[in-house]
């Protein structure tokens, strides 16, 4: 891609994850000219970093996001690994109590899920040991790989004459009259018809420049990934407090686990203090291998070859906001609060209806307004405990003097 | 929410990270020449310093090339820990010179992770290494912490690189000196450089044949003269086109004249590649230190806090035991300890002004001779071709047409990062060991770049590729077992959208724990 000569569009959408990316992808299915500003590389952050699950029940977006998924291979042309089925294993009757819970709440939407006995589950699951009490089997749901998928969203939606400029920061919105202008860049000033906001953690440090509070607090979590082992029938396996899959490689690539709350970041993803927003892996990576080998008893021999760290940002319920706003009237935001991969195809979707048509066509999404928050105190993150650890915390005499 | 209720995040990170078994004031990874030398000069000023070294290697890792390209040119002798280690005790008199200033020296200890505090990473209850060996992990805490882990092996591949027998001088001088393990006669040794000499001196020293030595370049990149009078044939202008062989290994490198022309054999069991050398700073970046590029290489450009560096991971080819005593004497400066005249380490002499442009020079050889069916990633089985035209990897069986590395960049330079994502190529179990270079050397070719224009990909813990029952914790702490959560435990965040609003909110609430 040559530098874009060209420095407006219809709409403008800031951030190059995978929300940004399906949105512009169903903006530029409508002839729309549409263009992506991302500050690093498509799908670079959470986007490309998660564990691939395509099975959100809570969202209003689910019956979208179950439609879409075997469709999307198709759909974008090019490849995003996308395989059907979920199966959630549980190590103890509490764990098999609550999966089944879940598998309820689906049941009653329309989708088929049933429960497997220890032995059921070791047939279906070869990596299972003696040690699992069950398992629930979604016939629906399923998994698919982010970053393969970030990477189709780009080149399809380049393929239908959108554009994406990489390597190029946001560092402010521009409103005139109550709507907005354009943004001002690492490259200088970019205009539009209509601006979507989908930056993740820095969404709400973007919204902040012209005045809207967005409430989102940005955290780390890790994940390991191990050396490739022949394929189960289903990939979607996880359970005993992990998330995660095996890989159409062979790969197991599972997370969960407790994440680390980061302060809040500039719109360029900097600390106040300009401290570059690293993701660092941690020990957590023996937690998690202890899990999965609770999990895959007859993997214990298998190596671990990498662990990543991604950061992602929740809104204070943990609920999504997907809003066009009232005032500026062209601004369309959007944050998953950290549970976005999977939801992209019909989140995309919600906001191509938002931006084109001012409403989500197929679903009521009312409830993810921005305007939930409008009473929030400001000190939010310090009430629920939303904040980073305190290193004096730890009185260890072995902690490096400054 | 209530106006006074303030709450702490049960499934937040807080104080549940596992703490360490062992500590040490001054911890060194890496006994070789730099490392022995810093413990050394720190036990002798009364420090208590823990030196861990991952030799004799488990022959589970040495069988993946891990760290080192041993190219499957071994001894049984590897499988017997025991004889290596007696092995590694004999030929290194250091080690008892440790052991009697009350040194705590860890051999067969792999170092897979260092962890500090810093950005993004508050967490930690104090700065902490990751050990293993083979049956268990554990973690180690630090006061100060130097890393000494040395230089790998700078690797092409060609037709036939999986073949028994094409070994990293590295690997070779490994399985020669430290194991004496070394299972082949006849070497051809690629490369003309002083590695090169230094590697086909040692196997002759060894009583070992050298048949040839191959050099892409026009003429010897260093004084040869020693070897030519000791028999070893100078082959200039010419590439590795095949490792040819059976199954039991490599009978002949088969060599093509980078101009054009006809191939010739040469009869050897091993084909030894002494192109060059790379810095081992997978620990280093895992830690957080800010890594450059020096001389074809990434090296360590600053540390974080308490954490120094010596030998080759610091920059190739400097005088390893000064650099090992400065480093220590820097950790001693830092604890408080009064440091007497403290000699500057010898200025790293550089290495050739055009190694970049040498390493390319044998990249673009191979790929103009050896054509672009060749993996680029043996692992994962990415041909040159996948890699320059950035296709999906082939178990997907879904080519995509008309892309190619400068698609992805926006002018700017492709990330290898990126580029591992969607070819595969770099992310296998050798965890790109074999490949990252030449990988960087594609990318900076196929995007008509120089070579230090492509950043580094990073590196991630485990450093070495271990089992999960290896690294699951043992000694996990209470607060980690009860706050666990699949994701962040955000009761609201699970409930049916149609719900939220009504009174079946605050029952579903109460039931979302430990999803």
């Amino acid at each position: 891609m040559s530098a874009m000569e060209k420095k407006s569009a219809s709409v403008i959408v800031i951030g190059g994850g995978v929300t940004g990316l399906s949105a512009a992808w169903w903006l530029a299915r409508d002839g729309v000219d549409v263009l992506v500003i991302e500050k690093g590389i498509v799908g670079w952050e959470a986007s490309g970093r998660n564990g691939g699950g395509c099975t959100h029940y809570q969202s209003p977006l689910f019956d979208e996001e179950q439609r879409l998924w075997p469709q999307m291979d198709e759909l974008l042309g090019y490849p995003t690994e996308y395989r059907r089925e979920r199966v959630i294993m549980a190590l103890t009757d509490a764990q098999l109590a609550q999966y089944q819970d879940h598998g309820d709440i689906c049941a009653r939407m329309g989708y088929h899920y049933e429960t497997l006995d220890a032995k059921q589950t070791r047939e279906l699951v070869p990596l299972a040991g003696d040690n699992v009490v069950g398992a629930v089997h979604y016939h629906f749901g399923g998994q698919a790989n982010p970053q393969r998928s970030v990477q189709a969203y780009a080149w399809a939606l380049q393929d239908k004459g959108g554009r994406i400029l990489q390597h190029t920061a946001v560092s402010s919105i521009v409103t005139k009259g109550g709507r907005v202008t354009g943004v001002e860049t690492s490259l200088g000033r970019f205009d539009c018809d209509h601006l979507v906001l989908a930056a993740g953690p820095q969404t709400g440090a973007l919204l902040d420049t012209i005045g809207i509070y967005l409430p989102v607090a940005p955290a780390r979590a890790e994940m390991i990934v191990t050396e490739p082992l022949p394929l189960m029938r289903i990939g979607g396996v996880d359970g005993n407090g992990l998330y995660g899959r095996q890989t159409l490689r062979g790969n197991l690539a599972y997370g969960g686990g407790p994440h680390e709350w980061l302060e809040d970041t500039g719109p360029d993803g900097r600390t106040a203090a300009g401290g570059i927003a690293a993701r660092p892996a941690s020990q957590l990576l023996q937690n998690l291998s202890k899990r999965l080998v609770e999990l895959f008893p007859r993997a214990a021999h298998v190596r671990v070859i990498r662990s990543w760290a991604g950061i992602i940002e929740n809104t204070p319920d943990g609920r999504p906001v997907i809003d066009r706003l009232d005032e500026p009237g062209n601004l369309t935001v959007a944050t998953m609060s950290s549970v976005g991969f999977g939801l992209s195809p019909a989140a995309g979707h919600a906001i191509r209806d938002l931006v084109m048509e001012g409403r989500c066509s197929f679903t009521d999404i009312d409830k993810l307004g921005l305007d939930r928050f409008a009473n929030l105190p400001r000190d939010w993150r310090a009430r629920q405990g939303w904040v980073p650890p305190v290193l004096s915390d730890f009185a260890t005499p072995a902690r490096l003097p400054a | 929410m209530e106006d006074e209720e303030v709450t702490s995040d049960f499934h937040a990170i807080g104080e549940k990270h596992t703490r360490a078994t062992e500590h040490a004031e001054l911890l060194v990874i890496g006994a070789g020449e730099a490392g022995l030398a810093a413990a050394l000069e720190a036990a002798r000023a009364g420090v208590q310093v823990t030196l861990v070294d991952e030799n004799p290697l488990g022959p589970g890792l040495i069988g993946m090339d891990v760290p080192l390209l041993f190219g499957n040119r071994w001894t049984a002798a590897v499988q017997n820990q025991g004889r290596m280690l007696e092995q590694i005790l004999a030929t290194n008199p250091g080690l008892e010179e440790a052991f009697e200033l009350g040194v705590e020296v860890k051999l067969g200890t792999y170092a897979w992770g260092a962890f500090v505090a810093g950005p993004n990473l508050q967490s930690l209850p104090e700065p902490v290494v990751g050990l293993a060996d083979e049956t268990r992990s554990w973690l180690c805490g630090f006061k100060r912490l130097i890393i000494a882990a040395g230089a790998r092996d700078l690797v092409y591949s060609f037709a036939g690189f999986e073949t028994p027998g094409v070994v990293g001088a590295q690997g070779f001088a490994s399985l020669v000196s430290r194991y004496g393990a070394f299972n082949g006669r006849r070497i051809v040794v690629l490369g003309t450089g002083d590695l090169a000499v230094r590697t086909a001196a040692l196997a002759l020293d060894a009583g070992l044949e050298v048949a040839a030595m191959v050099e892409v370049r026009d003429a010897a990149q260093s004084d040869v003269s020693l070897m030519v009078s000791r028999g070893v044939e100078i082959i200039t202008g010419h590439a590795i086109l095949e490792a040819r062989g059976n199954a039991e290994g490599v009978t002949a490198a088969v060599l093509a004249p980078v101009a054009g022309g006809e191939p010739r054999g040469i009869d050897c069991d091993t084909i030894v590649l002494a192109i060059g050398a790379v810095p081992v700073i997978d620990l280093a970046d895992v830690a957080g230190a800010k890594l450059t590029r020096c001389d074809g290489s990434y090296v360590v450009e600053s540390a974080p806090a308490g954490v120094f560096f010596a030998g080759d991971c610091a920059g190739l080819g400097a005088d390893a035991a000064a650099s090992g005593r400065a480093a220590a004497q820097a950790a001693l400066r830092s604890l408080g300890h009064e440091v007497t005249a403290a000699p500057a380490p010898a200025p790293v002499p550089p290495l050739p002004a055009d190694t970049d442009a040498y390493r390319m020079d044998w990249m673009r050889a191979l790929m103009a001779t050896g054509g672009l069916d060749v993996h680029a990633c043996t692992c994962e089985e990415v041909t040159r071709r996948d890699l320059l035209t950035v296709q999906p990897p082939r178990y997907l069986d879904a080519p995509v047409a008309g892309r190619d590395l400068t698609s992805l960049g926006d002018g700017a330079p492709p990330s290898q990062d990126q580029i591992k994502r969607l070819t595969r190529a770099c992310m296998g179990p050798c965890q790109a060991r074999r490949c990252r270079e030449q990988v960087a050397m594609m990318m900076a070719i196929g995007t008509d770049r120089p070579l230090g224009a492509i950043a580094l990909a990073g590196y991630r813990a485990p450093v070495r590729p271990l089992p999960l029952g290896v690294l699951a914790a043992s000694d996990e702490t209470a607060e980690m077992a009860e706050g666990w959560n699949v994701w962040f435990g955000i009761r609201t965040q699970w409930i049916p959208y149609a719900d939220i609003g009504t009174e079946r909110e605050t029952e579903r609430a109460g039931r979302m724990m430990h999803f």
